[in-house]
C-alpha cells in the first residue's frame, strides 16, 4: 500500500519535510522508490515563476535529444540547477546519469502568445520529449510547467534522500507546496513513471489506492485528451479525471467527486440537482472509480484537495497548525513533523476537503 | 413374405418413441388427456388368450395406449404422459435414428417449422469457457456481497459525451441549457420480448405481474418488452405502463390500438424498441401460425385468423439513414422525445456497421442497441433458419463495444445483449460476463419460460411452441392448455428467480471489488481457450 503526503505552508519548505513525513510510514517498504513534486517554488527558482521549468532524468543521449527538441522549437535556457550528488557506496538507488532542472524562456514567436497558447506549447513539447526518450530508452520527463519541480527515483527513500542531499534543509530548494509518495504502485512494474505524484498542466495528483475500474478509466481517457498518456499506474486516471473536469469541461471542482464516486440513483433522485447529477453519472460513467482509494491533489489555484472512495477503504488524516496544513496517509507521519496542531480531520467517504491558498479548510459534502 | 409400404411414415421414423408397460397401466386415461399433441390414443388390441400351441382359437380384447404415427400428431417428447401417470407405465424415449424432418419435407413440400432454440449447438458455449478470474485480495480487498451496498442500475437512452451536454455554470453550480435525450436508469435485465400470441395471455400476464411486483414491492427496476403483438389497452392506460417497453416490428401488430390509446395514457412507457431482426432467425420476420391466432390475439392485433408473417424488413425503409430519420424520429416524436427509442437487431457479421452508423447519427435519437445472438429462442421459425442462420452473441457484443472504445464513444448508445443466456443453468454468470465484455445489460425470454415450467430443451425435446399446443400452457392458445398455467405461481417464480439473480450478481461483483456494474471490465475475465482469449481480448489462463 502506498503512503502519500501533501504539505502546504505559508513558509517555504525544503523537501526534507517530505522525507520526514514519510519516514515513519514506511513500514514494510519495498524500496520501490520516492518521488515528490514541489510547487509555488522559492529559493533559486523564486524569480522564474512565469517561465517553464523542465524536470527530467536522462542518459547523456537522452539529455541531448531533449535539448535538441527544445532548441528546435525555439526554447532558450535561462537557468539550470542540478542536485548535489552524494554517491556513497551501498546506497539502494537506481540512479540515472543526469538530473535536469532547467528554466526555459518561451520561443520568440510566443512573445505575445496567450496563456492558452503557451500551455498548449508546453504540453505538446512535453509529449514530444517523452515519446523521443521512450523510443531511445534514454530517460524520463516528469514535468514541464512554470513553478513546478519533480523528482522521482527508484530505491530506498532514505538512500534517495542521501543521494540527493535532501535530508538537510537548503534555502535554495524550497516550495510552498510539496507532495510526496514513499512507495510506488508495486502491483505493476516498478518504473519511474509509475511513481506518484503525477503532474499534468498545473494539476498534481497522488493516490493511495487500487482503482478496480482502471481498465474502464484508461480505455475512455485515452481518447479524451492528448495529455492522457502513460497509464503506468491505475492512479493516474484520477489525476486525468480531475484535469478533464476542471481544465477541459471547466466544471466547478465539486463535480469531480460526483464523477469519480457518483451517488446512487436513489440518493440522487431526492436532490434538487438530480437532473445534472444523473447526466454526469451517465455521461462520465467510464470515469467512475471503484476499489479502495484516497486521492490527494494540487490545483493550479494552489489549493490542496482530498477525496476518498465511496466506501472509505483507505486511510487519510489532515492536520493543521497556524501556517501549515498536512494531508497524509497515517497519523504517525503527522505526529513526527507537526506534533503541535489543531484537531485532526478524518474525511468521510462523501467529503471533498479543500485547503485554500490562505490555508482555510473547507469540507464539502457531496 | 409380408408386405410393407416402406414409403409411409413409420413409428421408427418419429423423433420420440412411446414406451408403454401394459402391466403397470390402470387405464385411468390421464396420459391421453394430458397429451396436447394427440400423439397417443387408447385403443383395443385383439390377442390370442390361450396357449399358442392350442388348436382352439380364443381371443381377448385388451385396452392399451398406442403411439399415433402421423406427420401432424406425433410425440414431441414433452413428457406430460409420464408426468401424469400414477404408475410410471408410459414414457417417451428419444429415437436416435429419427427421420421425421426428412419425412415431413418429403411429404409436405414445405419448410419444417418449430419453436424453441436451435438444436444443433455446433458452436458450443463461449460463455461457459470464461471465468471471473481477477479476484480482489489483499491490495484491493474484495467487497462483501451481503454487507456492502451495490448499485445495479444501468442507463437506458442516448448518453451524450460530457462536452456535448452544454452545461453552463452559475457560480459553483451547473445547469442545463438545452433539452437532452431521455435517459432512464434501469435494472440490467430486461424481460423480452415475447408477444401476446407467441406466448399465452397467462404467460404474458405473469411476466407483466412479475415486472410490476419487482418494481413496486422489491424496488428492482426491471423493464418488460411487449414483443410485437401489442399490449392490452387497460395496461397501457394504467400507471404500470411505465415499466413496459413497447415494441414495433415490421408487422406493426398492435399499434393501431396503441395509437388510439395514447391520448388516454397516464404514464409514458419505459421505452420503444424498433425490432429489425431477432437472433433465432435473422433475416426472417415474425411468424405466428394461424393455429395460435386466438380470438383475443385477433382483437389486440386487429387481424383475421390467419398465419401472421411479419416481413423480414421494415417496408419503406431502405437505409440506416432513412430509418434513423423516419422511424426513430417518428417514435421519439410520438412521446414528445421523453421516451428512449432503441433498436433490436440480430447479431450478425454486419452488426458493427449498424452500430457505428447509429453511434455517428448526428441527431442522437437512438437510445439503445439490443443485440440478439443465435442461441435465442423463438415462438416459431423455419427449422432451417433456426439451425443454420445467426451469429453467436459474445464476440459480436464485444466487437460492438470495442468499436465504440476505439472511437471513445463507449456507453453513448447502451448495449444490451441476449440470446441463450442461462442455457446451461447460470443466468447471472452469463449476464455478468457479458456486462464485463461491454454490455450495459441483458435481455431474456427463454429464462422466463424455464421458470414457468417449459418442458422443452435445446436438444429437441418438445420445441412445439409454434403449434399452439404447448403442453405447459406457456406458448399455447388453446383454452384448456392455457389453464394449465398458474399465473400467480409463474409470476412468483419469475420474481424469485430475479431475486436469486440479484444475489448472484452481487456475489460476482463483490470479489472483483466493484460496487457498481462492471461494464467493460474485461480485465476481470479469463478464459481457458486461446482462441476465445484472442478474439475477445481477455486474458488466457491455463
Amino acid at each position: 500500500m502506498c503512503r502519500i503526503g501533501a504539505v502546504k505552508s505559508k513558509k517555504r519548505m525544503h523537501p526534507s519535510i517530505a522525507l520526514k513525513l514519510m519516514q515513519s510510514q514506511q513500514e514494510g517498504h519495498d524500496d520501490s522508490g520516492f518521488a515528490f513534486v514541489m510547487q509555488d517554488l522559492g529559493g533559486i527558482f523564486e524569480n522564474y515563476k512565469e517561465l517553464p521549468l523542465l524536470s527530467m532524468a536522462a542518459t547523456v543521449e537522452g539529455t541531448r535529444l531533449a535539448e535538441d527538441i527544445l532548441r528546435e522549437i525555439g526554447f532558450s535556457r535561462v537557468m539550470q540547477w542540478s542536485p548535489e550528488i552524494n554517491n556513497q557506496k551501498g546506497l539502494k538507488i537506481e540512479a540515472m546519469p543526469n538530473y535536469i532542472f532547467e528554466v526555459l524562456q518561451y520561443p520568440r514567436s510566443f512573445k505575445h502568445a496567450t496563456k492558452q497558447e503557451k500551455e498548449e506549447l508546453l504540453i505538446d513539447t512535453a509529449i514530444k520529449i517523452r515519446k523521443t526518450l521512450e523510443e531511445a530508452k534514454a530517460g524520463y520527463i516528469y514535468s514541464f510547467w512554470p513553478d513546478v519541480l519533480t523528482l522521482k527515483e527508484i530505491g530506498s527513500p532514505k538512500d534517495i534522500g542521501i543521494y540527493f542531499n535532501l535530508w538537510e534543509g537548503n534555502a535554495d530548494l524550497t516550495a510552498g507546496i510539496i507532495t510526496a509518495q514513499c512507495r510506488q504502485n508495486t502491483n505493476y512494474d516498478i518504473v519511474r513513471y509509475a511513481a506518484h505524484p503525477f503532474f499534468l498542466e498545473g494539476y498534481t495528483g497522488l493516490a493511495n489506492g487500487e482503482n478496480t475500474f482502471f481498465e474502464k478509466n484508461r480505455d475512455y481517457q485515452q481518447k479524451l485528451y492528448k495529455g492522457y498518456i502513460g497509464f503506468e499506474s491505475d492512479s493516474q486516471c484520477l489525476l486525468y479525471t480531475l484535469h478533464y473536469i476542471r481544465k477541459i469541461l471547466k466544471w466547478p471542482l465539486k463535480y469531480f467527486k460526483h464523477t469519480i464516486t457518483p451517488l446512487s440513483y436513489d440518493e440522487i433522485t431526492t436532490r434538487k440537482d438530480r437532473e445534472i447529477l444523473l447526466r454526469i453519472k451517465a455521461s462520465l460513467a467510464n470515469l467512475e472509480i471503484n476499489g479502495p482509494n484516497t486521492f490527494l491533489a494540487v490545483t493550479p489555484e494552489k489549493e490542496l484537495l482530498c477525496v476518498c472512495d465511496s466506501k472509505k477503504l483507505r486511510p487519510v488524516v489532515i492536520g493543521k497548525n497556524k501556517d501549515t496544513v498536512i494531508m497524509t496517509s497515517e497519523v504517525a507521519g503527522l505526529n513526527d513533523i507537526m506534533p503541535e496542531r489543531d484537531a485532526d480531520i478524518y474525511p468521510n467517504e462523501r467529503e471533498t476537503i479543500i485547503v485554500k491558498d490562505d490555508l482555510t479548510i473547507e469540507r464539502w459534502l457531496q | 413374405m409380408a408386405s410393407i409400404n416402406v414409403n409411409e411414415l413409420q413409428k421408427s421414423d418419429l423423433p420420440w418413441i412411446i414406451e408403454y408397460d401394459e402391466s403397470k397401466c390402470i387405464q385411468c386415461g390421464k396420459c391421453t388427456a394430458a397429451c396436447s399433441f394427440n400423439a397417443i390414443s387408447p385403443c383395443v388390441e385383439f390377442r390370442k388368450s390361450n396357449s399358442i400351441n392350442s388348436p382352439d382359437r380364443k381371443f381377448e380384447k385388451v385396452l392399451v395406449i398406442k403411439q399415433n404415427i402421423s406427420l401432424d400428431n406425433y410425440c414431441r417428447g414433452c413428457g406430460m404422459c409420464s408426468n401424469v401417470c400414477p404408475n410410471g407405465a408410459i414414457k417417451a424415449v428419444r429415437n436416435k435414428d429419427d427421420k421425421y424432418s426428412v419425412a415431413y419435407r418429403a411429404q409436405k413440400a414445405d419448410s419444417f417449422k418449430k419453436g424453441g432454440r436451435s438444436n444443433l449447438n455446433t458452436e458450443g458455449r463461449t460463455l461457459d469457457k470464461i471465468k471471473i478470474g481477477r479476484i480482489s485480495q489483499m491490495t484491493d480487498p474484495s467487497l462483501d456481497a451481503q454487507r456492502h451496498t451495490f448499485e445495479l442500475r444501468t442507463p437506458f437512452g442516448r448518453v451524450l459525451k460530457a462536452d456535448k451536454l452544454n452545461f453552463d455554470t452559475c457560480g459553483e453550480v451547473l445547469y442545463e441549457t438545452t433539452s437532452l435525450p431521455p435517459v432512464s436508469w434501469i435494472y440490467p435485465i430486461i424481460f423480452g420480448d415475447m408477444s401476446i400470441g407467441a406466448v399465452s395471455w397467462r404467460m404474458w400476464e405473469a411476466v407483466a405481474i412479475a415486472t410490476a411486483y419487482l418494481n413496486e414491492v422489491m424496488g428492482i427496476p426491471v423493464r418488460m418488452c411487449t414483443g410485437e403483438g401489442g399490449i392490452p389497452t387497460k395496461l397501457l392506460k394504467s400507471r404500470y405502463a411505465k415499466y413496459m417497453i413497447l415494441q414495433i416490428a415490421s408487422g406493426h401488430f398492435g399499434w393501431n390500438r396503441i395509437l388510439k390509446a395514447m391520448p388516454d395514457m397516464t404514464e409514458d412507457p419505459a421505452g420503444i424498441i424498433i425490432k429489425i431482426g431477432q437472433g433465432a432467425k435473422p433475416g426472417d420476420g415474425g411468424l405466428l401460425q394461424a393455429s395460435k391466432v386466438a380470438r383475443y390475439v385477433q382483437e389486440i392485433r386487429g387481424v383475421p385468423k390467419a398465419d401472421l408473417l411479419s416481413p423480414p424488413t421494415h417496408q419503406g425503409l431502405y437505409s440506416i439513414e432513412e430509418s434513423v430519420q423516419k422511424m426513430f424520429l417518428s417514435m421519439n416524436a410520438a412521446f414528445n422525445f421523453k421516451v428512449p427509442v432503441a433498436v433490436k437487431v440480430a447479431a450478425s457479421v454486419t452488426s458493427v456497421s449498424v452500430y457505428n452508423n447509429l453511434l455517428r447519427d448526428p441527431y442522437n435519437i437512438v437510445g439503445g442497441f439490443f443485440l440478439d445472438g443465435l442461441a435465442a429462442g423463438t415462438g416459431a421459425a423455419h427449422e432451417i433458419s433456426l439451425n443454420h442462420t445467426g451469429h453467436p452473441i459474445t464476440s459480436k457484443l464485444r466487437d460492438c463495444y470495442l468499436t465504440a472504445v476505439k472511437q471513445g464513444r463507449q456507453g453513448e448508445i447502451p448495449l444490451f445483449a441476449g440470446g441463450g443466456l442461462g442455457q446451461t443453468g447460470s443466468f447471472a454468470a452469463d449476464a455478468f460476463k457479458l456486462i464485463c465484455l461491454g454490455a450495459n445489460g441483458v435481455f431474456t425470454g427463454s429464462m422466463l419460460l424455464e421458470t414457468a415450467g417449459c418442458v422443452g430443451s435445446d436438444t429437441g425435446k418438445c420445441n412445439a411452441c409454434n403449434t399452439g399446443l404447448c403442453p405447459a400452457g406457456i406458448a399455447a392458445q388453446n383454452d384448456n392448455l392455457v389453464k394449465r398455467l398458474d399465473v400467480d405461481k409463474v409470476a412468483q417464480n419469475i420474481v424469485n428467480y430475479i431475486l436469486a439473480t440479484d444475489i448472484e450478481l452481487k456475489k460476482l461483483m463483490a470479489p472483483i471489488g466493484c460496487s457498481s456494474l462492471p461494464i467493460g471490465r474485461s480485465d476481470a475475465l479469463i478464459t481457458v481457450d486461446k482462441h476465445i482469449s484472442n478474439r475477445l481480448d481477455i486474458q488466457y489462463a491455463c
